[in-house]
């Protein structure tokens, strides 16, 4: 106890010095993941994520990390996955019409469990559509972008310090679930600007790839265990292991014997499912008493935030339930919510798509009252018409 | 008691794991991955520090068989992943397998530009002149009036010289043979593996079973004798009358210059910002 003591009266007396930092999204995104040990970044330059990039490419070379301009948004995530092969921390940064063109490659990270992180900072689409607005359009999209089935695992911050906090997280799930993760940012949150406390990073937070402690011949790139969850060598260290895009067995050779591409689909969809716990982060705001939720991500959950408090102070008992993991959906969350209110209001800058979700969970509760809040031209939902639907619901 | 057998293949093959191999008979992809193995055996070099990426098509099956790292990638990425596995480990030497559809149709834009960076890539492309993999589609390289199964009439499209794309493109080693002219091949590959930046091998391949049958070509033997025939080295370009020369394929190095690679490159400027 004494010791204890001791210890809390130094600290005080040696109080550091807060890291404040005023930064952009963008700028957030790109120093946490530096933080987490990125460093390999390949990318194409696209509205509105390019200041990721562009920071990447001062800061990478300072460290001995490594970036690349490639020739099209195809070629970044393949780079990438590439570099990630080698044994780098790598990631890449897009928007909409480059995140469509990496669909491909996100399946081929998938399917041969390469880690790697890929940044879509959402504008309003479908195609060119509107790159210099924000939008919620794409969070299907990085669920079933990519064909054939897989996991998915897909965070969404809703702060600029989140995107700091988020961006290592990315990169630690990468690593840990050896697939790719996709952080999401959208236009506001990536070019607005919030004082930033920078958190002391300390070794224990940062998550590297587990490495193989058999000798080569004894090596699977796929070993079977219990967790789903398996060591993996990297290009070059004498391993010499093959990779490749078709069905393959644990030594990572194609097959098209059922019972080994069974073992492989399992794996995939298990290394997910059997960690929900570690994978599902979700803020629960003000709903302990709440009669009415909103449900919301990203900068939408911010103007929701606002509103919860200032129809709280009306005395309306509302809350606000918000997934900072998109992917695996937090069902078990949602389904708690459901149990306790009475109206769900889902605000999203898109024309239905988290409201999907809960519809799906909420298909056997007849008397739960869903209700939308869709934009989808380019502006964001204010904490304005937030309010006025609690109060509509109220 | 009979000897062992023991040929400089055997060293390099993953022989208890993915054989018979995919290909049809006759087919040329054999042959030039036995001159891969000779010319890599030539150089010894280290098998831990050699990564051979493919992309999709009957070559690109090739990165399976050997003991080296392997990676076979999406229909025309190899050269971007190939690309990341240069760029984190320059020490590695990084050979790229692929085909004249995979290379120069999905993937032509990933190869130009690997030639205009002049990052140190060994492209071992070999143009069989069809999509064989899918049946006999016409690809970049199938010669106009040829037939395929998507140019039922007659191909009215025009092909590509690869090598000369490469050449326009940057890169700093451009070299074209056949699979005829095995030993010339295994040659040209070490020399490629060992010039330090983009280098290209265009071997001219075989495919009875598919383009040779659409085509009348004539059997595997055959269609070897007109490799032999149908080319000229670049040597004897020049003693050729004009009338000779047409229609040939040019064997030999086409281009071979030093610019700086972009492994290098990237190096200096890491170096430059520590100081170093």
């Amino acid at each position: 106890m004494a010791q204890k003591e001791t210890k809390m009266v130094s600290k005080k007396n040696n109080k550091p010095k807060k890291n404040i930092v005023l930064m952009q999204g963008n700028e957030a995104i790109a120093r946490g993941a530096l933080a987490a040990g990125v460093n390999f970044f390949g990318g194409y330059p696209i509205t509105p994520s390019t200041e990721v990039a562009e920071i990447m490419s001062e800061e990478l070379p300072k460290r001995g990390g490594k970036f690349m301009q490639m020739e099209d948004e195809i070629a970044s995530i393949a780079v990438i996955i590439g570099a990630s092969l080698a044994g780098a921390k790598a990631m890449t940064a897009t928007s909409g019409p480059g995140f469509s063109l990496m669909q491909e490659g996100i399946g081929f990270a998938k399917i041969t469990e390469t880690p790697c992180v890929v940044v879509n900072v959402m504008r309003g689409g479908p195609s060119t559509g509107l790159p210099t607005k924000p939008s919620q359009a794409d969070l299907m999209q990085t669920r079933w972008g990519t064909h054939g089935d897989g996991p998915a695992i897909v965070l969404y911050p809703s702060s600029v310090k989140e995107s700091y906090e988020l961006a290592i997280r990315a990169v630690n799930l990468a690593e840990k679930y050896r697939t790719c993760v996709v952080l999401l940012s959208d236009e506001v949150l990536g070019h607005m600007r919030e004082a930033v406390e920078i958190p002391d990073i300390k070794e224990s937070q940062i998550i590297n790839r587990i490495k193989p402690t058999v000798p080569p011949e004894w090596y699977a790139h796929y070993e079977q265990n219990q967790k789903y969850l398996s060591p993996v060598a990297s290009f070059g260290e004498g391993y010499r292991f093959h990779v490749t895009g078709l069905a393959h067995d644990k030594f990572g050779f194609p097959t098209n014997k059922s019972s080994e591409v069974q073992i492989m689909m399992d794996r995939l969809k298990k290394k997910i499912t059997h960690n929900i716990r570690d994978l599902v982060q979700i803020e629960s705001f003000m709903m302990d008493d709440a009669k009415i939720a909103i449900f919301a991500a990203g900068i939408t959950a911010q103007a929701a935030k606002k509103a919860v408090v200032d129809a709280r102070a009306e005395g309306i008992k509302v809350g606000l339930l918000r997934p900072l993991t998109i992917w695996p959906f937090p069902d078990s969350a949602v389904e708690k919510m459901l149990k306790r209110v009475d109206t769900v209001i889902v605000p999203e800058l898109n024309q239905g798509q988290l409201i999907h979700e809960i519809e799906r969970l909420a298909k056997d509760k007849k008397d739960s009252k869903i209700i939308r809040i869709q934009r989808f031209d380019g502006e964001l939902i204010s904490p304005d018409d937030v309010f006025k639907a609690i109060k509509e619901a109220n | 008691m009979a000897a062992v057998p023991q040929k400089t293949i055997h060293k390099y093959l993953r022989h208890n794991k993915k054989f018979p191999h995919v290909w049809c008979p006759g087919c040329s992809n054999g042959i030039v991955l036995g001159t891969i193995i000779r010319a890599i055996d030539d150089l010894k070099l280290e098998r831990d520090d050699i990564a051979m990426v493919s992309g999709i098509g009957c070559s690109s099956r090739m990165p399976v068989y050997v003991d080296f790292n392997t990676l076979h990638t999406l229909h025309g990425r190899a050269i971007p992943f190939a690309t990341g596995i240069k760029m984190f480990k320059p020490h590695m030497k990084v050979i790229v397998i692929t085909g004249d559809g995979d290379a120069t149709a999905i993937g032509g834009n990933h190869f130009i530009h690997a030639a205009r960076r002049n990052i140190d890539l060994t492209v071992i492309l070999i143009n069989n002149n069809i999509y064989g993999m899918t049946g006999g589609q016409y690809s970049p390289t199938t010669p106009h009036d040829d037939v395929a199964t998507t140019m039922p009439y007659g191909n009215i499209d025009n092909p590509f010289n690869i090598c000369d794309l490469a050449i326009g493109a940057g890169a700093t080693f451009v070299s074209r043979t056949t699979a005829y002219h095995a030993i010339e091949a295994q040659n040209m590959i070490k020399k490629a593996i060992a010039h330090e930046g983009f280098s290209l091998v265009e071997v001219i391949s075989a495919c009875p079973v598919i383009y040779g049958k659409l085509n009348k070509k004539g059997n595997a033997p055959k269609m070897m004798n007109q490799m032999k025939d149908n080319s000229i080295p670049l040597a004897a370009v020049n003693k050729l009358p004009k009338e000779k020369v047409e229609g040939k394929i040019i064997r030999g190095i086409l281009k071979e210059v030093d610019r700086p690679e972009y492994t290098k490159a990237y190096q200096d400027l890491v170096d430059k910002l520590n100081n170093k």
